[in-house]
């Protein structure tokens, strides 16, 4: 094993530190302000409603956990595959995994339509409930990545951090599965009932949480003024290539096996044609700008070689990820569900077989938003008061393999 | 020396206003028969049982229990001047009155209604969030009303709620 | 007042430790001659009321029970039966229940609605309520992460909201589209039936009537205005009239491919 000669340090706070911390400071501040709101008068205010249930903020909060997860991949690829180069931001990438699950967690508890019974909710409850499984593998992978973490930071021997590390990365996946099973075990809607839910999550983390990963690294590093060589950044850019593949992949077998089924032909018909607003985000947003988009800045040689990859494509990817999950959130209920088959509901006093409606509110997004702040706080928090970040990313103090 | 003068003032001057007006809280006087087992127990324990019941009830489906919160306001409801039950945005609710004390919020009546049957809890002024805390009666605002109210002489009740 | 008098409740653990100590303490020589006629006169008025509005309705007399595994309830829906234009029942379990429409049905309570059907290849039109199935395996019970959504021994789906931290995904797992949120703070509700906001809710099939002998209000209503479309009953005693009619004549149950086995079936359904 190669030495390791990698110094972690902390970022100092320099004036463009503390103006970054104070706007998302100004982010979290408005999303109390609209919790406080929404609380006050109900989920009247919001744009949800009894057909569209989920909006916005779960949009958001979804997106951060499932990001969360795919945040760990750095530090999973050095500890359990045991690639070298990715040593150095392992402990970056753990922290990550945490602050946004943490961000995401804050949305979807904050949206809940008693969060003064977060306690209940902590202290009863269903087994049969996938909801219920994800408190225990949420609050789990909290606690896991924080002994991972702490392995790393310590000076024990590298090969507890390889086992911490695995149970990391095993808990990773059992967390996105259930995920995705939040959907993917609801037997009414046609969206959803899917067993391709899980992979399709898992691929997303991939693919989300390593672009998340990368925006926030060369964020900390241009921040704190470090340098970030272009070796490591180009085999993040490649390794994200291949998953926002293995997304577009997972998301045509989707909707193939979809509209295979005569069942689901009527959804699949409006997510793909006449969803309106759906349509738009899933073709050119989802696929184009969050799939294509990225796959060629990375894979196209004048782009490749710039200073700025992958940064865009990370942004499209993260663009794309919150359109998807809009998609299958909010485009998976707008879709009536099917309570009459073989039969045309001419009335009825609860909008039975139309498409619904959803306007998000301002509150909403500001709370979506909100999450994703805290989140980015909480990094930058411990970047600055703990030893995360390598001091150096050029070639010359990578670890080759 | 000076500081310790000056934290002897604070405390009498605490000490005078207590004599003057009881910070404790005025329980209004309940109809009806005491509970058997007495005003200390019901203070302590009432949640619990409450909590038990509404299992009973909801769970199990017993309703003969007879200790439902309808079965409270039989017994326990304060009116207001023109004689109406109030509700739980006004202060003199009787849950209201030890609860704003102690600080404990109440989840109840987010959904239960706060007073018996028949009593026409939308009439009643400011009462478009039953659940939320009311402000407190007083002409000059919050603090300087709830001021108003403590400084009242301690009422004859006082001694009869068993303190 | 028959007030829980601790000596005649059988002894739990659930009831606090004072209780219990009370409990040894206390002798029926504390009850007033005012407890013994109000208990008197409350045993009466239990016993013949159930017996007087079950019978009206075609139920099965049933004493004023507590959740018995030994019944489930159920309603049958006569299609044919049910007119258009008539929101009896609707409007009926909004009066029991102090839910009211305000033209948002989106954000409204949604107990029990009306909706009509036309069938896509014949063409015949029928009109019907609809509301929470109360099924045998309900998927609304199975998501709930804190077990607010429950069924009762009788089988009676209910939403405990002292549980309920209102995270909706119960409305997301019904395929009924049975339940809906509470958008806005609530006054004014009745004692028997408690909502709130920030809480999920659906059809309770009048749990506060059924567990006092009694029948929901839509089924009292749609006799009361002569059609007689639903009728009320246990679906476990092969005697009473709902079981009865099922044996008899052809009935249906939403969504049977789901395996939910609804208590709620529609006959003369085409």
């Amino acid at each position: 094993m190669a030495m390791d000669r990698t110094i972690y340090r902390e970022i100092k706070a320099t004036g463009g530190v503390w103006s970054l911390a104070i706007l998302l400071g100004a982010f979290v501040a408005a999303a109390m302000g609209s919790v406080i709101y929404v609380e006050h008068h109900g989920h009247i205010v919001t744009g949800m409603n009894n057909s569209v249930v989920w909006g916005l903020p779960h949009v958001f909060a979804i997106f951060l956990i499932v990001a969360a997860s795919g945040a760990l991949n750095a530090a999973s690829i050095a500890s359990v595959f045991g690639q070298a180069p990715y040593k150095p931001i392992a402990r970056l990438s753990a922290v990550l995994a945490m602050s946004l699950l943490v961000g995401g967690l804050a949305v979807l508890v904050l949206d809940l339509g008693r969060p003064d019974r977060l306690l209940v909710a902590m202290t009863t409850y269903n087994f049969k409930s996938i909801f219920s499984w994800n408190i225990y593998l949420y609050t789990g992978f909290l606690a896991v990545v924080a002994a991972y973490l702490f392995v790393q930071m310590s000076r024990i021997d590298y090969k507890y951090v390889r086992i911490v590390g695995t149970a990391a990365f095993l808990w990773r996946l059992a967390l996105t599965t259930g995920t995705g099973s939040i959907f993917g075990w609801l037997v009414a809607r046609p969206g959803y009932d899917a067993a391709i839910m899980a992979p399709l999550f898992i691929a997303m983390s991939f693919s989300f949480g390593l672009a998340m990963f990368i925006l926030v690294l060369t964020m900390l590093f241009k921040l704190s003024g470090r340098k970030f060589g272009s070796g490591l950044r180009l085999r993040m850019g490649n390794l994200l290539a291949l998953f926002a593949a293995a997304v577009l992949y997972f998301t045509i077998v989707q909707h193939l096996t979809a509209m295979y089924a005569a069942e689901h032909a009527g959804f699949e018909r409006f997510i793909l044609l006449e969803g309106g607003h759906v349509t738009f985000l899933f073709w050119v947003v989802q696929v184009l700008i969050g799939g294509i988009l990225p796959i060629a800045l990375i894979y196209l040689p004048t782009i490749r070689d710039s200073d700025s990859e992958p940064v865009w494509a990370s942004v499209f990817v993260v663009i794309g990820g919150l359109a998807q999950v809009y998609v299958i959130v909010v485009g998976g209920q707008l879709y009536p569900m099917e309570v009459f088959p073989g039969y045309e509901v001419t009335a009825s006093a609860f909008g039975d077989g139309e498409i619904a409606s959803y306007a998000p509110k301002w509150s909403e997004v500001v709370l979506g938003l909100g999450g994703v702040a805290i989140s980015l706080l909480a990094v930058g928090a411990a970047a600055k008061f703990l030893r995360i970040l390598p001091t150096n990313l050029t070639e010359v103090n990578v670890p080759q393999d | 020396m000076a500081r310790l003068a000056a934290f002897l003032v604070f405390v009498l001057s605490l000490a005078g206003t207590a004599q003057a007006g009881s910070l404790l809280p005025e329980i209004p006087k309940a109809t009806g028969e005491a509970h058997a087992e007495g005003n200390e127990f019901w203070r302590k324990n009432h949640m619990d049982m409450m909590q038990h019941d509404r299992d009973l009830t909801l769970r199990m489906g017993e309703r003969d229990i007879e200790a439902s919160l309808k079965e409270c306001f039989e017994c326990h409801a304060v009116k207001d001047d023109h004689g109406t039950p109030v509700t739980y945005s006004n202060d003199k609710h009787f849950c209201r009155v030890c609860h704003d004390y102690a600080a404990v919020k109440v989840d109840c009546f987010m959904c239960h209604r706060s007073t018996p049957d028949g009593v026409d809890e939308n009439a009643q002024e400011g009462n478009s969030h039953a659940g939320l805390m009311s402000r407190p009666e007083g002409d000059a605002g919050e603090v300087a009303g709830y001021l108003e109210r403590v400084k009242r002489p301690a009422r004859r009740n006082m001694m009869e709620a068993g303190e | 007042m028959k007030f829980r008098m601790p000596a005649e409740k059988p002894m739990d653990s659930k009831q606090p430790p004072a209780a219990r100590a009370q409990a040894k303490k206390t002798n029926k020589a504390e009850m007033t001659r005012r407890d013994l006629l109000r208990s008197g006169a409350a045993v009466a008025t239990a016993t013949l009321a159930p017996g007087v509005t079950l019978m009206a309705f075609g139920g099965s007399p049933a004493e004023a029970a507590a959740a018995d595994a030994g019944k489930r309830w159920g309603l049958l829906i006569d299609v044919s039966k049910c007119q258009e234009d008539c929101n009896g029942c609707v409007q009926a379990c909004s009066e029991e229940n102090g839910w009211e429409s305000t033209g948002h049905p989106e954000t409204d309570a949604q107990w029990i609605r009306k909706v009509t059907l036309k069938n896509t290849a014949t063409g015949h039109t029928q009109s019907m309520p609809m509301m929470c199935q109360h099924c045998e395996s309900p998927p609304c019970v199975d998501v709930c992460p804190t077990g607010a959504s429950m069924k009762r021994a009788d089988g009676i789906v209910l939403v405990d909201k002292h549980t309920c931290i209102g995270c909706r995904y119960c409305m997301m797992a019904c395929p009924f589209k049975a339940r809906s949120f509470v958008h806005e703070p609530v006054v004014n509700q009745k004692s028997h039936a408690p909502r709130g906001q920030g809480t999920v809710e659906s059809c309770t099939l009048c749990v506060h009537r059924v567990d006092k002998g009694g029948t929901p209000a839509c089924v009292e209503a749609c006799a009361a205005a002569g059609h007689d479309a639903i009728i009320f009953g246990d679906l476990k005693d092969p005697n009473s009239e709902i079981s009865k009619r099922l044996a008899e004549y052809p009935s249906v149950a939403l969504r049977p491919d789901l395996n939910v086995n609804p208590g709620v079936r529609y006959s003369n359904f085409g």
